[in-house]
């Protein structure tokens, strides 16, 4: 790619976003990708090389990945990174900003729906209740309002259009 | 001992084994749960597409906790470290504290920074501790050989854990496996993530992920795995038929929960402790105890 296509801000839209603070203190030793679990079955998710393109300024061809969302979210590289990059938080702070940028996947996008809906990521409904009461557990509420306002109050609601799917 | 008992959403629906365990050991240790009906999920699903959101779903829990009196103990290894990670934060940074209770204040809560949050494992180890477990083993499960897996988020951002267990080199599940008088087996992945977090974006990658560990622990003899975090035990044992599948192997590894294991060593019925609940049968392995 040409370099007047790299955008030299993004490193600083990133570094805005909370757990992208660090970035500016890699010095690409590699340490995260040799710890990295994800890196070992599959070679398209790199964190050192997200990093270095981060750094280069190539916005679109980040945001737009789909490797930035293989982070699996295991803190190896983190524990590991010799300048305190806080890698796993970056990659959050990188997923964060694709999502602002209209980057948002499928999975993702039910997953925002189910915890809205529901105040939780799996239903429970009378059968599950019943399942529950059966082994002795104590029955669960299927809704939670103050989850709904939390999702308006950040403004997730509208990564899943709206009040539409279960809302008030 | 008393606990605001924080469940997470995959325990209720896929782990009722794992909660009526917990529930039966924390019983009989004199360990006292409060259960909260308004507590909500703690946002770790959506940490990495919605971050104000993720961190005010745990920072309402913690609230809730707090007007309760009570600390929380949690048994999912990732609701345990994103809520200890909020927890840091809000307690560190007064401006985000700030921040975070005028959001807060909208729900009608308010949260002063004074609860603790302990996984189950966490809560055996520091609060009940390994000599009054000795005590409780009334029954020898030394038949049992066992691989420990730990999970990511028990002890990792070490940070926020205010470092009570170093990851490179785990030990607590460990010491807590050998009071219940459970064989440890050594393995080379024992801290190998079960790759769960991102079983919804590339099946494939997390099928293989898990599959390194099962491959670990078959070649070390182990009998099966001793965990303690609700979707590690669904990649292991609700997907072992589909990691199987994905590394063309055909392993039959029991996924054992810790409080599975203290509850038998303890003398419980398995039936109370769940143990036809798991998805890889372990029939077999309570046959073992019986002769």
């Amino acid at each position: 790619m040409e370099i007047t296509e790299l955008d030299p801000t993004f490193k600083f839209d990133v570094t805005r976003e909370p757990g992208g603070e660090q970035l500016m203190r890699c010095f690409a030793c590699g340490t995260c990708t040799a710890s990295c679990p994800v890196r070992e079955i599959d070679e398209k998710f790199n964190p050192r090389r997200i990093i270095r393109m981060v750094l280069l300024g190539m916005r679109e061809e980040v945001l737009s990945s789909q490797f930035i969302w293989l982070c699996s979210t295991c803190y190896a590289c983190q524990e590991r990174c010799p300048q305190d990059v806080r890698i796993t938080e970056l990659m959050s702070a990188i997923k964060n900003l694709a999502v602002k940028e209209g980057h948002l996947p499928a999975a993702y996008k039910m997953q925002l729906e189910l915890i809205r809906n529901m105040g939780r990521l799996y239903e429970i409904d009378e059968f599950d209740n019943k399942k529950r009461s059966k082994a002795g557990l104590p029955e669960l509420e299927s809704t939670n309002e103050d989850v709904k306002k939390i999702f308006v109050m950040t403004g997730a609601d509208r990564l899943i259009g709206g009040e539409e799917g279960g809302g008030e | 001992m008393k606990y605001a008992f924080y469940l997470g959403c995959a325990a209720p629906v896929r782990g009722r084994h794992y909660e009526m365990s917990t529930r039966k050991i924390a019983e009989g240790l004199g360990i006292e749960l409060v259960d909260i009906p308004e507590f909500s999920c703690c946002g770790f699903p959506i940490k990495g597409v919605a971050h104000d959101t993720f961190f005010l779903l745990s920072a309402r829990n913690l609230a809730l906790a707090e007007k309760h009196g009570l600390n929380i103990m949690t048994i999912c290894n990732s609701c345990t470290g994103v809520m200890t990670e909020v927890n840091h934060e809000l307690r560190e940074n007064e401006d985000l504290r700030k921040k975070t209770n005028k959001a807060l204040a909208e729900l009608g809560y308010e949260y002063k920074g004074n609860v603790e949050v302990k996984h189950l494992i966490r809560v055996l180890y520091e609060d009940v501790g390994v000599e009054k477990i000795k005590e409780k083993v009334k029954v020898d499960v030394a038949a049992w050989k066992l691989a420990p897996h730990y999970g990511c988020h028990f002890a990792k951002p070490s940070v926020a854990y205010n470092r009570f267990e170093d990851p490179e080199y785990p030990r607590i599940l460990r010491e807590l496996m050998s009071a219940a008088g459970v064989g440890v087996v050594d393995h080379d992945r024992d801290k190998a993530c079960c790759g769960g977090a991102i079983l919804a974006v590339d099946e494939n990658i997390a099928l293989k992920m898990a599959g390194k560990k099962l491959e670990s622990v078959a070649g070390a003899d182990g009998d099966g795995i001793c965990l303690h975090c609700t979707f590690c035990c669904v990649m292991y044992d609700d997907n072992q038929s589909k990691i199987n599948q994905a590394i063309g192997q055909e392993y039959v590894i029991p996924i054992l929960y810790y409080p599975q294991v203290l509850g038998m060593a303890m003398g419980y019925d398995p039936k109370d402790l769940g143990l036809k609940m798991n998805r890889v049968k372990t029939k077999e392995l309570l046959a073992r105890l019986e002769s």
